[in-house]
């Protein structure tokens, strides 16, 4: 899976359509009142519903199906999660099994997640789709499949990984050619016996490529940028070096470019019983044919640009100057002793002359898109998205007074993605909720609901969090 | 910070902080962004025409260089040809040299590195049976390129692979060569 997906909630909706007038009210006429709807009752949601219940917040955590609802239903079958299970870990509750440097599959993380909601005895409403969000006085008029709802403040906990982006190029794909994206592909076993193209070198489309491959399929995978990670470094987990060095508690405000840094694909890792390194090096060993970037269709044949050298050489670069990191880290802090010795790792390999193109029809039966993810936020109804049709937010505090986002890739820190990243921004988020829900007016509630001291610690993380 | 007022820093002689606020400001103003480049080419005789490069479009309005530059271009004499000057595919290195090279010393200026000297070698292969026509599965242009670069400057062996890695990323000349780019061609009668 995609390290931009670890945050992957369930949530949203199957409709981006406006509500049909005629069925809104048609079970609840009135609509129910709540101080926060969340939207989405996966990992980052619910780390929201225990903050907004230890500070006796009413609220609701309205979910299109069942909790973690992605993970049970939209991911292939031999998804595991990029982080080991000692980091997975939610607040009030960790990793229990024996398991420590495993890694958990999607079915058994959707079971943890629900353990988490039962452990919380949160109130999810599942089976209730969000259909709009309108703005409604001081708050919001959330309306779902199940009736209507008016909050004074909304948390969007839908996941980061609602939809596939697939490029325009694939309109000018013949129709004969198989299409599939990291949503809709299960197994290998659905795919066409023939030659299949993947497109992307992030988490997803190495993953991908490697299984197809292992099933006797003729791969090519098409690469553009891409980060390359070991797997293990000095005997540990990456993922152990990313934390402990402080990489993953890195703010998006310290980032050079934070529109770069949250675009990142995800490293090329794979969660595996034998937690193997899963980089362009391996996949073209095993037979995986490298391309360059998909640069276009042109009839009966797909493009590759010529710039895959120059994009694994800056893999290659990158990869060293974090390791670099991780070494000078450890001598500095004497974690020296405890790990293994310093490794390098061969530069990436690449076929010489490139390949430039391949025939679709006869090479290429089937194109697998891992092109990334995007969430879905068509039923929010108000005027809070960028030119590009980007949520505008400054760090998960969305343009729009109360409403707020949760789960982005890199949304506040490095780790806003991760499972164990909700904690801290989810905290702070909640933070800033309580202070705007103090200065709202409540003309339809006593102000009992919040003590006093949340009020005061809230309205100073208001100001503290909304910097310019 | 400009390279001219950087005290002790490098200076490459490009100015950073113009370019930064120049992407900052286009960001906010993306039809500005828009450029146009043009040339206009006179045929001379046989092989040989004179290209004129002397205006652009750009910032939302026609911009002009600071003086009008020719390029004679002709093919060699063993091509029975006048040699009047470079062949145009040679232009084409020439282009790709001149845009990774700008962007070696805009990248080393950004992180501080202060060069020395940059010393870029370029060679295309290519089939003539392609443009002879003589073989159809042989393409008329390069069927590769390849660029050295020696770079004396104040940093690592890595640092200079960086450099001249990020160079090509965000090169437009690199990015011409390696993907497709749709041109058309009209003609009028004078």
């Amino acid at each position: 899976m995609d390290g931009r997906c670890a945050a992957a909630a369930a949530g949203g909706t199957d409709s981006p359509a406006a509500p049909d007038p005629s069925s809104r009210g048609r079970r609840t006429p009135s609509p129910r009142r709540t101080d926060v709807v969340v939207v989405g009752a996966g990992h980052s949601g619910l780390a929201m519903s225990a903050a907004l219940g230890r500070r006796a917040i009413d609220h609701v955590v309205l979910e299109r199906g069942v909790v973690a609802q992605a993970w049970r239903s939209e991911r292939w079958d031999s998804l595991r999660l990029l982080t080991p299970n000692w980091m997975c870990r939610l607040p009030g509750l960790a990793y229990a099994g024996s398991d420590l440097d495993g890694y958990l599959h999607a079915p058994q993380l959707a079971d943890f997640i629900a353990g988490y909601a039962r452990q919380l005895r949160a109130p999810v409403r599942t089976h209730t789709s969000v259909l709009r969000v309108l703005p409604a006085g001081d708050g919001y008029r959330v309306v779902t499949d199940q009736g209507d709802w008016v909050c004074r403040a909304l948390v969007i906990a839908s996941g980061a990984c609602r939809h596939a982006c697939v490029p325009p190029v694939a309109a000018a794909v013949p129709a004969a050619i198989a299409q599939w994206t990291a949503l809709s592909y299960r197994r290998p076993s659905d795919l066409d016996p023939g030659g299949v193209l993947v497109v992307g070198a992030s988490a997803t489309g190495v993953q991908l490529a490697d299984e197809i491959g292992r099933s006797g399929r003729r791969v090519l995978l098409a690469c553009g940028e891409h980060v390359r990670m070991p797997r293990l470094y000095r005997g540990r987990d990456v993922q152990w070096w990313l934390l402990a060095s402080g990489v993953l508690d890195q703010r998006i405000e310290q980032a050079d470019d934070p529109a770069r840094a949250r675009r990142l694909p995800s490293p090329q890792l794979v969660g595996s019983d034998g937690r193997e390194t899963l980089d362009l090096n391996a996949l073209r060993r095993r037979g995986v044919e490298l391309c360059g970037r998909l640069a276009g269709v042109q009839g009966h044949r797909v493009l590759f640009s010529g710039s895959l050298r120059n994009v694994c050489a800056l893999a290659d670069l990158k990869m060293n100057r974090m390791l670099d990191g991780f070494d000078a880290w450890a001598a500095a802090t004497g974690v020296d002793a405890e790990v293994g010795p310093v490794e390098r790792y061969d530069d990436t390999v690449t076929q010489a002359p490139a390949r430039l193109w391949a025939g679709l029809g006869d090479e290429v039966r089937s194109i697998v898109w891992a092109t990334g993810y995007r969430p879905g936020h068509e039923w929010l109804g108000l005027p809070v998205f960028d030119r590009r049709g980007e949520l505008r937010h400054d760090r998960g505090i969305v343009d729009a007074p109360g409403v707020y986002v949760l789960g982005l890739p890199f949304m506040r820190r490095r780790k806003s993605s991760f499972i164990h990243g909700a904690e801290d921004d989810v905290r702070e988020i909640a933070l800033h909720l309580g202070g705007h829900l103090d200065r709202v007016a409540r003309p339809t509630k006593p102000a009992h609901n919040a003590p006093a001291v949340e009020a005061a610690d809230g309205a100073a993380g208001t100001r503290a969090a909304r910097a310019p | 910070m400009t390279a001219s007022t950087t005290s002790r820093g490098a200076d490459n002689g490009v100015n950073v902080q113009a370019l930064l606020d120049a992407k900052a400001a286009l960001a906010q103003a993306p039809e500005a962004a828009r450029f146009k480049w043009r040339a206009t080419s006179e045929w001379v005789n046989g092989t040989h025409s004179r290209a004129t490069v002397d205006g652009f479009f750009g910032l939302g309005s026609d911009q002009r260089h600071r003086r009008s530059f020719e390029f004679d271009s002709d093919h060699p004499e063993i091509f029975a040809a006048t040699d009047n000057g470079a062949t145009p595919v040679e232009y084409v290195l020439v282009g790709l040299a001149g845009c990774l090279s700008a962007g070696i010393a805009s990248v080393a200026q950004y992180r501080n590195i202060q060069l020395h000297s940059v010393r870029a070698s370029l060679e295309a292969g290519m089939d003539l049976q392609g443009v002879l026509g003589i073989d159809e599965r042989v393409r008329n242009g390069f069927d590769g390129i390849k660029v050295h670069y020696e770079i004396d400057a104040d940093a690592t062996p890595e640092q200079i692979a960086a450099l001249v890695a990020q160079s090509q990323k965000r090169s437009a000349v690199f990015d011409i060569l390696v993907n497709p780019t749709e041109v058309s061609v009209s003609s009028s009668k004078a």
